[in-house]
């Protein structure tokens, strides 16, 4: 069996992986708009989470500042920023409608598999043989895309999108235990970035036309029909 | 011997459920700021019923009066072949978790059938209810268990929990969305709150006590302590399964006392826990139970997939 | 054995040669006669004269049942001994082509099914004849319905011994269209001509996948010789034996049922004469799981995994759809028929389960999920067989098959419906009968999954298991709704409310017989597995020996550890534990008065149109599970002025269609028609252009030799 012969702390970081994946799934369930963005705290919070956890057992001092930036921007900032736009654009009550849920479920979990397969032949990747944590966080980024394809709302939209992030940054700390300071940095505040300019289209899209559904975008088309 | 302690431990285990019921009502009452009912109730309850002169319909056929029965039977055999207090049972070899299931469904069957016994529209209504849920629950609760039966490479419970013991705490993620998805089941299959609601007898809202509006006397009695049974039975294995830390692994005085122990003070949690549930959720619409029991299905199925991707190299 | 199963195979051409006498009903009636008056001179004459019609019906229909129970009796013996001795025998027939005689073989696994066959056509035989009377009123010939009874049941007992390709096509061919004659059997209705239609079309269809399938093989085979013996040693290409497996699934799968290729059995089971959809049913299904089997594991022998993962796939949709069709039909034979769907649904799975593991290398995993596989086949031919029968009778008695217009049968038929009961237990896959312990090997054979290398099949193996408890779920639900809105509750029509029991005792004898074989099956599963053995130790080379190595009361597919059922001590103590309890509880003092009417909520006037229906029974999931239903439901309503509670007039209309249908058969249907259009522009009527064709097809032909 390969879970009894690791070390709690791997396990633990398996664990906090499986649960990661879960707030993924959930998010895709998620119809409104305030939890989506709470689910999305939380994946943030247990990415912190796991990043401290790597820092502990590997002793990389600077994978604790990753860890405090990760808790700030994804857990408090981002979703701090997009509750404030909720209630400002005035949508916090809208509920979207789920074309057959059952198979948007069913699609993820497809995805799950798809993502283990593919993972399947990179062997060794790292000191913490974690192919399984690679397979995980490259679900979520499957999960987050699938997050923005089965909806129309922006700010769904964006979420999907910093969800994809947070995959990328769950593999790069569990298989490389962390990339370099400065591009984490930067990693950090172009997402920052990212979100605020989010903001700013948001407001831009809504007065333009005065919906915040992305199929309503479809009238932008080049070609006349 | 060992065959006798395990008729006890059955025995025991059907004395104690009505208990369980009058807890769990007990710590209800006191979170909803009422007045709790003393915690033998229940058996004061399934005394009353016993002793009163029961009614039969005229329209009623057999299957009515046999039901009970089945149902009754069913689950003092399902009580029978989960560990307990001990862990090794020699009536957990006659069946295991997937008989357990069956046998759930065999009694199920019978009471579904007799609420549409008598051709009233109440009892149809809650048969066909059961059986939407059922369909539903199954599923996903076949699916937790086999993610248990895949990681201790058996069915047999009696072995599971050895399986579990033996390998110490190792933090299996696979094991916490199977112990979600099973209580999400646990908690439709027993009619509780937020699928069916055990205490309402408004015609919109229920399923159980639809079926079993036309029983009375003692036939009322075999079907309430049934599912007194039910519910503890879910609690035991919830418990006894996910953390069977505590169980006697001997029939030493010591180990016995241990494991009693260990199971009341476990049960005594669950039904707090399962009352603070009950009061925070409201219950919800007949249609939402398919998304209920769907998130059920999905925490067992990522359990499944957790543990084929996480645990297994 | 070989001579009994011939003996069987000329019981039931016998009985179909039989009921041609009345063809010529006079003329043969006075040979009687007069054979009866010599034979029987003592006694006087006047009585022999009294043989009149209705006896001589009746004499020849016993006659022919009779001898069609002698065939079953005698292939049941066949089979079993065979497949308890474990012994193949051989041997040919003058017969055939001049370079192939008909070559029999009757090994283990054919053994296996002409014992199934055998039981299932003795069962029928009993049930027959006083099934058939009623069709004397009607104006259908006994001696079509005869005829064709025995040569379908004689092309089944062929195809199971046949040793040949060519042996094997006949007896298919024959089977198929003797079964469609049945089907077209009461055909001025217009449906039943359509179903028949669908069948025949569809029978044509899998027999050219079936003979393509064996082209193959045999163009690999030396010589090109089309005995079973030179298609085993073909050496194929990997290639080539997936396109001959995959033609085989089509062709056999056809015939079985599978989903997507199912259309035509919900349309032909319900329409022909009961007793013949039983053995439709329960018996010639099993026939062509036969062929899949001698074919696959058997004739192409190196299975790949790929072939097991597509079974398990189209076995575990099969399963599923067939659970939730079956739970939304109305008709009890169509209830059945889709239920049939489902059963056979859960024999390709656990096929598909031993072909994954038998081509990982897992013999002994594999061993468990074909003898699953077997022993469900068993059951369903057991139940199916009974339920059929049943529904046979309700159909005789009441001459309704709507379960909308039964309703309290269990007060007038008590026997048939305790009949009837324990079928649907079975059925449902309940402790202790049968269906419950081929599940339950299912199920343990899928939980071996992790003793696969690959982690996708790992994975999807146990969600397959998991929709299996959901069919399992289902279905219960349907059998429930068949025997609660059917049986239970207060009747919905005058024919309902005013049947009784069929007065004939053979249509007790026949669903008896099969109910205290469902619960022998299902108690003593140690006994049937041993007995299975055989079977796959010859093709699998593992046998389940585990399985009942700590003696005749435990079931232990893989060890003791693994997991453990005793089925003689479940039903000991569930015996024990409701008599004891029934004992307590039956004190006379206490005694239950059962004269009091049903709360009506205190209205009063409670009736049986207030009670759920059948398409009530099954809305819940009907709305769940929409997208998989092809639903047109119809609600209008016209309202008299402000009188809301009191509308003019209420009018619903619900129609659940198969989904196939629209999305699969119908496109196929009209690019068929769309093809044969574009074909059909070469005929354009001018004699110049045809001689052309002759011209240029000769000039080809040519060019061919020459080359």
């Amino acid at each position: 069996m390969g879970l009894m012969q690791q070390t709690i702390f791997e396990q633990a970081v398996l664990f906090l992986a499986a649960l990661v994946v879960f707030t993924s799934f959930l998010m895709l369930a998620q119809r409104r708009l305030f939890p989506l963005v709470g689910l999305f705290a939380w994946q943030g919070l247990l990415l912190a989470l796991t990043t401290a956890l790597v820092a502990f057992n590997l002793h990389y001092p600077h994978l604790y500042a990753s860890a405090l930036m990760t808790l700030l921007i994804k857990a408090v900032l981002i979703p701090l920023m997009l509750r404030r736009w909720i209630i400002q654009l005035d949508i916090h009550r809208e509920v979207e409608s789920l074309v057959y849920p059952a198979y948007v479920m069913m699609a993820a979990s497809a995805l799950v598999l798809f993502s283990y397969y593919v993972v399947l032949p990179i062997e060794q990747l790292s000191t913490l043989a974690s192919r399984n944590a690679i397979a995980v966080s490259f679900a979520v980024v499957l999960l987050g895309m699938l997050l923005m394809i089965s909806r129309r709302q922006a700010v769904t939209h964006v979420v999907g999108f910093m969800s994809i992030e947070n995959g990328l940054f769950f593999a790069a700390v569990t298989a490389t235990s962390g990339m370099p300071m400065v591009v984490e940095l930067g990693v950090a505040f172009d997402v920052l970035v990212a979100a605020v300019l989010f903001g700013v289209f948001f407001f831009h899209i809504r007065s333009s036309i005065d919906s915040l559904d992305v199929d309503q975008l479809n009238r932008l088309h080049e070609v006349e029909r | 011997m060992n065959w006798l302690t395990s008729i006890v431990e059955t025995a025991l285990f059907i004395l104690l459920a009505p208990l369980f019921a009058g807890w769990v009502k007990w710590v209800k009452c006191l979170l909803q700021n009422r007045r709790p009912p003393p915690l033998v109730q229940p058996y004061r309850d399934l005394a009353k019923l016993f002793r009163k002169r029961p009614m039969i319909a005229d329209t009623a056929s057999w299957i009515f009066e046999a039901a009970p029965f089945v149902v009754f039977v069913t689950a003092v055999f399902a009580a029978g072949i989960v560990p307990f207090a001990i862990a090794h049972l020699p009536t957990a070899k006659v069946a295991d978790l997937i008989v357990l299931v069956g046998f759930f469904a065999l009694g199920r069957f019978f009471l579904t059938l007799a609420g549409l016994d008598l051709g009233t529209a109440f009892g149809g209504m809650g048969s066909s209810r059961e059986m939407m849920i059922a369909s539903l629950a199954e599923p996903a609760m076949l699916m937790a268990v086999f993610t248990l039966a895949m990681s201790a490479a058996t069915t047999n419970l009696s072995q599971a929990i050895d399986w579990v013991l033996q390998t110490g705490l190792v933090l299996r993620p696979s094991f916490v969305f199977a112990l979600a998805g099973l209580m999400l089941v646990g908690i439709a299959e027993t009619g509780r709150i937020p699928v069916d609601n055990p205490a309402t007898h408004l015609e919109l809202t229920m399923v159980h006590e639809a079926m079993v509006l036309e029983y009375s006397g003692r036939y009322l009695a075999l079907i309430e302590w049934a599912n007194q049974i039910k519910l503890m039975l879910y609690g035991v294995l919830i418990a006894n399964i996910f953390l069977p830390w505590g169980i006697a692994e001997s029939l030493t005085p010591r180990d016995l006392a241990l494991g009693f122990a260990s199971i009341i003070g476990k049960l005594a949690v669950l039904g707090i826990a399962l009352p603070i549930s009950e009061t925070l959720f409201a219950k919800m619409r007949v249609f939402r139970y398919q998304e209920f029991l769907g998130f059920a299905y999905l925490l067992s199925l990522l359990g499944m997939l957790s543990h084929v991707i996480l645990e297994v190299n | 054995m070989l001579v009994l199963a011939t003996v069987a195979l000329l019981g039931a051409l016998l009985s179909a040669a039989l009921p041609l006498v009345q063809i010529d009903a006079e003329q043969s009636r006075g040979l009687v006669v007069r054979f009866l008056a010599h034979w029987a001179r003592r006694r006087p004459r006047d009585r022999t004269a009294q043989l009149d019609e209705q006896r001589f019906k009746s004499a020849v229909e016993y006659a022919a049942f009779g001898l069609l129970a002698g065939s079953g009796l005698a292939s049941l013996v066949a089979g079993c001994v065979t497949l308890l001795a474990g012994q193949t025998r051989v041997d040919q027939l003058p017969l055939g082509l001049p370079w192939l005689a008909w070559h029999l073989r009757l090994d283990p696994l054919a053994g296996f099914f002409l014992g199934v066959i055998g039981l299932g056509v003795f069962a029928v035989a009993l049930y027959g004849p006083g099934y058939v009377r009623s069709f004397r009123h009607s104006g259908h010939s006994f001696a079509t319905l005869g005829f064709c009874t025995g040569v379908f049941v004689a092309g089944m007992e062929l195809v199971v011994l046949a040793d040949d390709a060519f042996l094997f096509m006949i007896a298919w061919e024959l089977m198929s269209v003797a079964s469609y004659a049945l089907v077209a059997f009461q055909h001025e209705h217009a449906a039943n001509r359509r179903a028949s239609f669908l069948y025949l079309l569809m029978a044509v269809v899998g027999a050219i996948a079936l003979i393509l399938a064996y082209g193959i093989v045999a163009a690999f085979a030396s010589a090109h010789s089309f005995t079973f013996d030179a298609l085993r040693a073909a050496p194929l290409s990997p290639t080539w034996a997936s396109i001959a497996f995959a033609l085989a699934l089509i062709g056999f799968g056809m015939k079985a049922g599978l989903v997507p290729l199912h259309a035509w059995l919900p349309e032909a089971h319900p329409v022909a004469p009961s007793h013949v959809s039983a053995l439709m049913s329960g018996v010639m299904l099993k026939v062509a799981v036969y062929g899949f089997l001698r074919f696959v594991f058997d004739i192409l022998g190196e299975i790949q995994w790929q072939w097991g993962a597509t079974t398990l796939l189209l076995g575990t949709v099969s399963a599923v759809l067939g659970a939730l069709y079956a739970f939304q039909q109305n008709n009890l034979k169509r209830l059945l028929a889709y239920s049939s769907i489902e059963n056979i649904g859960i024999v390709f799975m656990g096929f598909g389960l031993s072909m994954i593991f038998f081509a990982k290398g897992h013999g002994e995993l594999a061993a468990i999920g074909l003898i699953a596989a077997l022993y469900h086949v068993l059951n369903h031919a057991m139940f199916k067989t009974l339920l059929f029968l049943q529904a046979g009778t309700i159909l005789h008695q009441t001459h309704e098959s709507s379960l909308e217009r039964l309703g309290g049968l269990i007060k007038r038929l008590p026997r048939t419906s305790f009949i009837m009961l324990v079928g649907c237990i079975a059925i449902s896959g309940l402790p202790p009968l049968n269906g419950f312990v081929s599940e339950w090997l299912t199920f343990q054979t899928a939980l071996q999954a992790s003793a696969l290398d690959s982690g996708i099949l790992r994975s999807f193996v146990p969600v397959a298991a998991a929709l299996l408890a959901f069919t399992g779920a289902v279905t219960a639900a349907a059998f429930v709704k068949a025997y609660g809105i059917g049986f239970l509750g207060a009747p919905r029509s005058r024919h309902a409310a005013h049947a009784g029991e069929p007065l004939h005792r053979g249509m007790f004898a026949g669903p008896a017989l099969l109910a205290a074989l469902c619960v022998l099956l299902g108690v003593l599963p140690g006994q049937v597995i041993a007995a299975l053995g055989p079977i796959s130790r010859t093709l699998l080379g593992n046998d389940l020996a585990s399985a009942y190595a700590n003696g005749w009361l435990w079931l232990t597919p893989v060890s003791s550890r693994v997991a453990s059922y005793s089925a003689p001590l479940v039903l000991l103590a569930c015996a024990l534990a409701a008599w004891v309890s029934f004992r307590l509880l039956r004190t006379p003092k206490l005694a239950p008065v059962r004269d009091r009417p049903r709360w009506d909520c205190g209205f009063g006037g409670l009736d049986a149109r207030m009670q759920y229906t059948s398409t009530a029974f099954s809305q819940p999931l009907r709305r769940v599970f929409s997208p998989l239903y092809e639903i047109d439901e119809r609600a209008t309503r016209e309202d008299r002025g402000h009188a809301l509670l009191t509308p003019a007039a209420l009018d619903f209309e619900l129609r659940i269609g198969d989904r196939s249908w629209r999305h699969g058969y119908l496109p196929l249907a009209h690019g068929v028609e769309g093809a044969a259009r574009q074909i059909g522009r070469i005929q354009t009527g001018n004699i110049r252009t045809y001689i052309a064709y002759s011209f240029f097809t000769l000039l080809a032909l040519l060019a061919m030799v020459s080359a």
